[in-house]
């Protein structure tokens, strides 16, 4: 057991892979019968401090259908200098380069411990980064000058190179013209009237006369960014220009009456944005940051209208097919994300307001593209200038955290067939051999576009095993998954990372403690939930937790069931929304906190230690703390809170109790530097109204209806009809003998 | 002949008018045919005296020609011209008879043809080669009522014209030889005519009707000759001129007519002459002429002005009484407002109207008022009173909704009153009670402006209001075409800079200390740049719009500014605007997304306003109203000729709409170097009650003066916005078309978007009913508008006409000038929806119906071969002849489809000044000025006979002005006008003269000053070398001669007419 943990780990850390059996079933019949299925969640950037990119172009199978890289697995004649490619047995000559290879002088993708190798290639033009904001003007003036202020920050942040543009919108939407002196101008559009590319680009000017590319004529080339300069300029040219021109941004002018909302064309400001970057700057990293501060309210992509009497649809509105504007809103931004995703450009909503502001149809924007989404209370909170300005925060070595366009393509040996992805990403559409029928998340695919991504984000794939039950594998046998990931690295190189690893198939009949043992829970729970969530997403509430409870049952699940993930009670559309999008991209442990939030107690009695997340943790002379990933809850016990107020943490005797209470709060910060997005932060106390966050996660154990547990010293009771762990347990155990019977 | 009228004449007004009766009764006075005679005759031969001089003897002057010089002959015959001459006195004395001898003073031209001259007709060859002078004899005579006839030869019967006919041809062919041509000369036509009158041979040299004639009879050609010419029984003058023969020669032109200039001659006319014709122009030029009416013996206009300037321009106008025909246009007066509104607001073709519908039929005298309500007035005469009728809004009649006037009549003590219009009777509301004293008045009678005067102004209630919410300022737009061609040419940077300055000069209402107007700025190519002038930028903002497909306002604070308050922030555009553009590649541009965008802004602003745009191409880029370029020559005198004024596309009309129901009215600035279609772009201006400026080939240093002058007027002259106008009338009549530049929603209300004082619309009434002599007619115009500083208000003006029952007083009582105001914006209507030859027809035929109805009804029996015209309308032939030569109905080469559309659209908004002299221009011999005085010098006739090789002369239409250089002028009249030394170094590129030190130089500089004060446009100053290439052009305004084009000369025309008119008649 040791073993594998070990192994799990080893493996997680080297090629950011974790399987949930890491002992495959070797017949589609066993791996059916395992319920789980064999998946993995992939982090295709994780960050490898230890591995130096290699410079040169990596060595493919010359099959046409596989293509698959060089690898450690590979079958090497060092005389002959041919290896055999491990997925299609095809034997491969080496390129001329590798002339002088042999077993004591093996290029680096041949080594055991260059399972994930990284190359760096020189392909095409490299283009800087481009970060094009789109800002609403219709905010409060605090707000606006909050968000003002940090964009302007965020100049200082960029790399000087980076091209920037700026799109504001409220009721018209305005693409500022960056390069002029004097005059400030900006092209301006209706916000009501949705415009193709083509006629976007021809408004702005940015068309240019169809000339075929004339042979001789390299003038041709280094007119393009002149002609797309207007709109997007390098940062250090412009940076007072947009400092200004930032500080000079009013609040929409047009009147908004009483019982109005503001007229906000988010949904022409996007779509001009992804034409305004289609044109000039296809398949090139970019990011649209949107920044917006209610929902859409006219024009294509319209959440609510504008009468506040009105408001914006709930759950159940959607439930009854109330949502006037839903259908017609989401296929907007869902065209609008397809085409930044194809052009290989992200999308960021960063939604700031106490109402919602339309992530649930906005959120294809950047699920499909690999944007961040951030949502907050205002653009005044530090939740968002803290997550903001970690957007641009950089690595060891000084690079941002953010790679564009990648694109992962999934090789695998001929006994699996990949099912499909669950993570930020698109299809790419490309079918082949080994593409399975069965689809699990995004799937008919081998391939998949990630626009953006960084060192956590995390996919789920999802296979499927397909050798026949009488067709058994000789013992020993290994099946193989490459992982090739070709992206825009922050300093707009290109680059191709490439993971191969290897399980051992095992026999389920025969070798079924070897499986067991390989199982990875955690991975599982994870997949597993994903799973749910991306059902979720596409059908009804009841039926994925019927779904899910036929499925495996655990600890986590419980947890899961009663997540913001799956249930949409209490929580607004955009809230749902908000949470799946980052359950579906984070790495495993975060993706655990999110699933069942951990729960550390701070007492005099001893360190501080995990606790069972339920209401027998909160007593009185306990500090919690509580990381929902979302959220970090600091809940001080009742006698603490009575101590805290009397001010025993001020005297000098009393220091421990200091320490006492500053510990919880040196270990959220720690949390918080290092999360993205920014969670919540909550200090409360017993009884406080913030409470509630911590007492609606815990497992109800104790409620008002059991009364073994009323009045006595032990936990807090909960006021719900939830059921407790325990009676779910039961339930479950007796449904488990019944139906085994 | 003439005589005539005197039956008829009543008293012709009601009022005695001083002027004129002690004016004639000296001059004719002393009727002895005998005696006046000579001493004119004398004045004759020495041209000059008769000119300056006053206006009696010049009176007296024709007289002699006719009667007295062959005192024997025409005896028998005159007696009862001169009864009616003494009658007529004063007629003569009133229209300025006399004005005949203006011209005959013109010593080379004229002299031929005076009875007693004999010797001289040779000069005249030169000048008038081109007319082939029909052989007829003209004949004026006037009395007072009935005006002048021209008289064709007394005998004239059919027959005899036909005899005449015949005679023509021959001699034209072999030319010379011919009985005709030798008796042609001088000698033989004084003598002649008086004498031989009788001669019934003689086919009236006036008849036009050669053609027709010639059908009948090809009878010897002897006998036309002289005798024929017999004139008149006024024995006024009759001079007769050439003998048939030349008719053909003159007559060539004749087809022309009816029709366009290229046409052969219809067939209908077996024109015999037309054959000959060529070989006419061949012969010497002595000959020719021989045969000609005499220019000098046909009406002049000239004339016709000068006597009633100085017969009326003395003492003002008094508008107290019924009917009153006021001064002509042309004189200088000041008008008293005594109950009706000054002749300034209102003209109209007829002060006495018929009181049937049978006798307006019958007249075809169009019965029209041409209304200008924002007219700008003379220093002098005090501006409209503004009355607040409190809150309840004006008192008005209850049924026909009248607006309280000085007609209305009070009753029952005073509490109420009843309607001059409908007659119904409405309860005096209690506020506006008052007393009545014996006579029946309103004890406040003259405190109050809308019982005492015929012009005053109403405040206007909410309930006068659009949305029932009083109007916000209005705003100005200044819409500036950045595309290559207007930064290239200067444009640009011109109207910035002048902007500048100019937006101090807003009109401002009374006496407030800034103007209420908002002001916005635009540029466009392909695209719409809109700016952000919001006082507290510190640099303004462009804001593009280049979704012209769905024009909308990018912003709505900071767009429309007030001046004082945004002054830096709008220098700073108007400096940076030509830079920003200066390097532009951009050629397109669009139009249709401008005037929206304007629409939309004052949409935005709840406002009413005015667009200026300027503008310099074909709006061909991709936009709704984007239009292609039609222009098709060859289109020119077919049926689809009317599709050149057309508007390409309805969008425009669909546009204009808008803007009215917005009160966003066009103003267009075009600076065009092709064809940009006006008829089409001008549409939305036209429509909204805008005007038009057209700089074809736009140069700085050339045009930028007048075009500066123009927009500075445009910008400052006083305007009204979101104007409704309606025209009440007596039950009988009722207001049944109108012509002007404005849109229309439905049958009665004339609705513009804005108004300003020089627009002009001109109604025509039609009777449902009879009227009565007793109560007259009534005509009250009511416009409601937004004054400039955002007030409602309404003008009203009222006019009371008198009615009759006799068709004489109708005549009587006729107004020419408005009578061509009507027609031609009538015709220029027409070529919209007909054939540009059907309107012409139907404009000749309409006259010769006038005329003959005159002549059938209210003219004394007299020979059909006499032209006989009223006095009242003795100038509608030239005049009507003008506009039927006018480059709307008879384009030449030279004019381009844009020219015709531009001019077309701009007449349509002329008052009478403006139609009189743009089709009449005035043309004045500066070389005669008198540079000690602020006078100006005596106008001459627009021919080109009237011209000395010595002198300069300057010709103004209203849109040009021209000074024609003869090549014999004196160095030293050179050196002090242009400051060269000779003939050969004028430049012809002036656009002003230079500003020399010298009594002359400033003399003719004032004189031009002036003449553009005059003018509601800038003129263009042209200058012409005679024998130079641009002398083509100044020909064309040369309206009595013979036009390239093939217009008809005046004494063309006149026979034409003549024909035309005994053709009814018979």
């Amino acid at each position: 057991m040791a073993t594998y943990l070990e192994f799990i780990q080893q493996n997680e850390e080297r090629d950011g892979v974790r399987f949930s059996w890491n002992v495959w079933p070797s017949s589609r019949l066993e791996a059916t019968r395992m319920v789980v299925p064999l998946a993995c969640l992939l982090t295709p950037l994780k960050e490898r401090l230890d591995l130096p990119p290699v410079q040169y172009e990596p060595v493919l199978c010359s099959r046409p259908t596989c293509k698959a890289v060089l690898n450690p697995l590979c079958q090497v004649d060092y005389r002959a200098k041919l290896w055999a490619c491990n997925f299609c047995f095809q034997r491969n000559q080496f390129p001329p380069a590798y002339a002088g290879i042999s077993e004591v002088n093996q290029p680096a993708e041949l080594m055991p411990q260059f399972s994930t190798i990284e190359y760096i290639v020189q392909r095409g033009p490299q283009t800087p980064l481009i970060f094009l904001y789109v800002v609403d003007t219709c905010l409060e003036e605090e707000d606006l000058q909050a968000l003002k202020e940090s964009l302007q920050m965020s100049l200082s942040l960029l790399p000087p190179d980076a091209l920037v543009g700026l799109i504001t919108f409220g009721r018209m939407v305005q693409v500022h013209e960056l390069s002029c002196e004097g005059i400030s101008k900006s092209y301006v559009f209706r916000g009501t009237k949705d415009l193709t590319a083509k006629q976007i680009q021809d408004m702005l000017g940015l068309s240019r006369p169809a000339v075929p590319m004339q042979q001789g004529r390299p003038l041709q080339t280094p007119q393009q960014p002149v002609i797309s300069s207007r709109f997007l300029q390098p940062v250090h040219k412009i940076d007072m220009n947009l400092t200004d021109l930032l500080g000079e941004l009013q609040r929409d002018p047009w009147p908004v009456t009483q019982g109005k909302r503001p007229l906000r064309s988010t949904g022409v400001a996007l779509s001009i944005a992804v034409g305004l970057l289609e044109g000039t700057f296809p398949n090139t990293g970019a990011r649209i940051m949107l920044f917006t501060g209610g929902p859409p309210t006219q024009g294509p992509g319209m959440v609510v209208g504008d009468e506040l009497k009105t408001p914006i649809r709930s759950w159940h509105d959607i439930e009854k097919d109330n949502a006037r504007f839903m259908k017609k809103a989401t296929k907007h931004y869902e065209t609008l994300a397809n085409r930044s995703a194809a052009n290989g450009h992200c999308i960021d909503i960063y939604a700031c307001a106490l109402d919602q502001t339309g992530l649930l149809e906005m959120k294809c924007c950047a699920n499909l593209t690999g944007g961040h989404m951030v949502m907050g209370d205002s653009f005044n909170t530090s939740l968002f200038k803290q997550t903001f300005q970690r957007v641009f925060s950089r690595g060891y070595n000084g690079e941002f955290r953010m790679a564009f366009g990648a694109n992962l393509d999934v090789k695998t040996s001929r006994e699996l067939k990949i099912a499909g992805a669950i993570g930020p990403c698109i299809s790419l559409n490309a079918k082949g051999p080994c593409v399975s029928e069965n689809e699990l998340g995004i799937g008919g695919t081998s391939q998949w576009k990630i626009c953006s991504l960084d060192h956590n984000t995390t996919l789920a794939i999802y296979f499927e095993v397909v050798n026949q039950h009488n067709a058994p594998i000789p013992q020993g046998g290994r099946g193989a998954v490459q992982f090739v990931t070709q992206y825009q690295h922050s300093s707009t190189q290109k680059r191709i990372r490439v993971t191969t690893i290897a399980r051992n198939w095992a026999d389920a009949q025969t070798q079924l403690q070897h499986i067991e043992a390989a199982f990875d829970q955690e991975a599982a729970a994870v997949l597993m939930a994903r799973l749910g969530v991306y059902r979720a997403e596409s059908e009804e509430g009841p039926d994925v937790l019927r779904w899910l409870d036929r499925q495996l049952i655990r600890l986590f699940i419980f947890h899961l069931r009663r997540s913001p993930f799956l249930q949409v009670f209490n929580n607004s559309p955009d809230e749902s929304s908000y949470y799946r999008h980052h359950f579906a991209r984070q790495d495993l442990t975060q993706s655990l906190i999110m699933i069942q939030p951990i729960l550390y107690a701070y007492s005099f009695h001893g360190p501080p230690e995990p606790v069972l997340l339920d209401s027998s943790s909160i007593l009185p002379d306990r500090i919690l703390l509580m990381d929902t990933f979302f959220q970090i809850v600091i809940y001080l016990g009742e006698t603490i809170a009575q101590w805290q107020k009397a001010g025993y943490q001020d005297m000098p005797e009393y220091e421990n109790f200091k320490h006492l209470l500053q510990a919880p709060l040196d270990d959220a910060q720690e949390i918080l530097q290092t999360r993205f997005p920014m969670p919540r932060y909550i200090h409360t106390e017993h009884g406080g109204s913030q409470a509630r966050f911590l007492l609606s996660k815990v497992n109800p154990s104790q409620t008002h209806n059991n009364l073994y547990a009323w009045g006595q010293e032990s936990g807090a009771p909960i006021l719900t009809d939830d059921v407790s762990l325990q009676v779910f347990m039961d339930h479950l155990k007796k449904l488990a003998v019944s139906s085994a019977s | 002949m003439s005589v005539n009228q005197q039956a008829h004449t009543g008293p012709p007004y009601g009022q005695p008018q001083p002027g004129y009766q002690g004016y004639q009764q000296p001059a004719y006075g002393g009727q002895s045919l005998p005696g006046v005679p000579q001493a004119q005759y004398g004045a004759y031969n020495g041209p000059v005296p008769g000119y300056q001089q006053p206006v009696p003897p010049q009176g007296s002057l024709r007289a002699p020609p006719t009667s007295g010089a062959p005192p024997p002959a025409s005896g028998a015959s005159h007696p009862s011209g001169h009864l009616a001459y003494s009658q007529f006195e004063h007629g003569d004395v009133q229209n300025g008879i006399p004005a005949s001898a203006a011209p005959m003073q013109r010593p080379p031209a004229s002299q031929p043809f005076l009875p007693g001259s004999a010797p001289t007709p040779v000069s005249q060859i030169p000048t008038f080669q081109q007319y082939g002078a029909p052989p007829a004899s003209v004949q004026q005579l006037r009395n007072h009522m009935a005006g002048m006839t021209i008289g064709g030869t007394a005998a004239s019967a059919p027959p005899p014209a036909g005899l005449g006919y015949g005679a023509p041809r021959p001699p034209a062919m072999p030319g010379p030889p011919l009985p005709g041509q030798t008796v042609a000369g001088p000698p033989s036509s004084q003598p002649n005519h008086v004498s031989s009158p009788p001669p019934p041979s003689t086919m009236a040299g006036l008849h036009p009707g050669p053609p027709m004639s010639g059908l009948h009879g090809p009878p010897p050609p002897t006998h036309p000759p002289q005798p024929g010419y017999q004139m008149q029984q006024n024995g006024s003058f009759g001079q007769m001129r050439g003998p048939p023969p030349n008719y053909g020669g003159a007559y060539p032109g004749a087809p022309n007519y009816g029709s366009p200039p290229g046409p052969p001659p219809p067939p209908k006319r077996l024109d015999p002459d037309s054959i000959p014709s060529p070989q006419l122009n061949e012969l010497p030029p002595q000959q020719k002429p021989r045969h000609r009416i005499d220019p000098d013996a046909i009406p002049s206009p000239i004339q016709v002005i000068e006597d009633d300037r100085n017969n009326r321009g003395s003492e003002p106008f008094v508008t107290g009484v019924r009917g009153q025909v006021p001064p002509l246009v042309t004189t200088n007066f000041l008008v008293k407002d005594q109950g009706n509104a000054s002749p300034r607001y209102i003209r109209c073709t007829s002060y006495n109207i018929p009181c049937t519908s049978d006798m307006a039929k019958q007249s075809q005298v169009p019965l029209a008022a041409v209304i200008k309500p924002l007219a700008a007035l003379p220093p002098e005469e005090t501006v409209p009173y503004l009355v607040d009728h409190g809150e309840s809004g004006p008192v008005r009649c209850n049924r026909c909704k009248a607006y309280m006037c000085p007609f209305m009549q009070f009753i029952e003590g005073g509490r109420r009153f009843q309607c001059c219009f409908c007659s119904c009777v409405t309860e005096v509301p209690p506020h506006y009670f008052q007393h009545l004293d014996h006579t029946g008045k309103r004890v406040d009678f003259y405190d109050r402006p809308e019982l005492s005067l015929g012009s005053y102004e109403f405040l206007a209630t909410v309930d006068y209001c659009k949305n029932n919410k009083f109007p916000s300022p209005p705003a100005f737009i200044f819409m500036i075409d950045v595309s290559y061609n207007a930064v290239k040419s200067g444009l640009v940077r011109l109207i910035c800079e002048e902007l500048k300055s100019l937006l101090d000069y807003l009109p401002r209402e009374g006496n407030m200390e800034e103007s209420a107007i908002r002001v916005g700025f635009v540029t466009y190519n392909k695209v719409l740049h809109f700016y952000n002038v919001k006082s507290s930028l510190a640099q303004p903002q462009m804001m593009v719009v280049s979704d012209v497909a769905d024009m909308f306002v990018p912003l709505l604070d900071g767009f429309l500014v007030n001046v004082n308050e945004s002054r830096t922030v709008i220098a700073s555009l108007l400096d940076q605007i030509p830079e920003m553009f200066a390097d532009t590649r951009e050629t397109e541009t669009v139009f249709a997304p401008v005037i929206q965008a304007g629409l939309e802004a004052l949409k935005a602003a709840e406002c009413a306003g005015k667009l200026f745009i300027f503008h310099t191409s074909l709006p061909i880029a991709e936009a709704p109203g984007k239009l292609k370029n039609r222009d098709d020559r060859k289109l020119i005198n077919t049926d689809k000729e009317k599709t050149l004024f057309q508007p390409q596309t309805s969008f425009y009309n669909n546009l204009a709409k808008d803007c009215v129901a917005q009160g966003c009215c066009v103003d267009l600035f075009l600076f065009p170097n092709q064809y940009l279609d006006v008829a089409t772009l001008g549409v939305v201006p036209y429509q909204t009650g805008g005007s038009i400026f057209k700089y074809a080939y736009f140069q700085l240093e050339t045009d930028q003066y007048r075009f500066l002058n123009d927009l500075r007027r445009d910008v400052q002259k006083e305007v009204g916005f979101d104007a409704v106008m309606r025209v009440r009338t007596s039950t009988g009549i009722r207001a049944t078309d109108f012509f002007g530049a404005f849109y229309m929603s439905n049958t009665t209300d004339v609705e513009m978007a804005g108004l300003d004082c020089d627009k002009t619309i001109t109604v025509e009434f039609k009777h449902d009913d009879k009227l009565s002599e007793d109560s007259g007619a009534l005509l009250q115009c009511a416009l409601l508008y937004t004054s400039c500083a955002g007030q409602r208000r309404l003008r009203i003006h009222n006019l009371s006409l008198n009615c009759c029952t006799q068709l004489a007083d109708l005549y009587r009582n006729c107004e020419t000038d408005t009578l061509i105001n009507y027609l031609a914006k009538y015709a220029y209507r027409g070529v919209l929806s007909s054939p540009v030859k059907t309107v012409r027809d139907a404009l000749i035929n309409q006259c010769a119906q006038i005329l003959a109805c005159y002549r059938k009804n209210c003219a004394s029996p007299s020979s059909a071969g006499q032209l006989i015209l009223p006095e009242c309308m003795k100038l509608l032939p030239v005049y009507l002849n003008c506009v039927l030569k006018s480059d709307v109905l008879q384009p030449g080469p030279e004019v381009t489809t844009d020219d015709r559309a531009y001019v077309r659209q701009l007449v349509t908004s002329m008052d009478v000044a403006e139609t009189n002299v743009f089709f009449y221009p005035r043309l004045l011999p500066l070389t005669k000025a008198d540079v000690d005085s602020d006078s100006l010098p005596a106008a001459i006739r627009n021919s080109e006979e009237r011209l000395s090789k010595g002198d300069i002369y300057l010709l103004e239409n209203g849109l040009n002005i021209f000074v024609w250089v003869g090549v014999n002028v004196q160095q030293g009249l050179i050196q002090n006008l242009f400051g060269v030394s000779s003939f050969s170094q004028i430049s012809n590129a002036l656009s002003t003269l230079p500003v020399l030190e010298n009594p002359f130089s400033k003399k003719v500089r004032s004189i031009v000053d002036m003449l553009q004060g005059q003018r509601s446009r800038y003129m263009k100053l042209i200058i012409v070398k005679q024998e130079d290439k641009l002398e083509m052009l100044f020909k064309h305004f040369l309206v009595e001669d013979k036009s390239l084009s093939g217009g008809a000369s005046y004494v063309d025309f006149l026979c034409h007419m003549h024909k035309e008119i005994r053709q009814l008649l018979s």
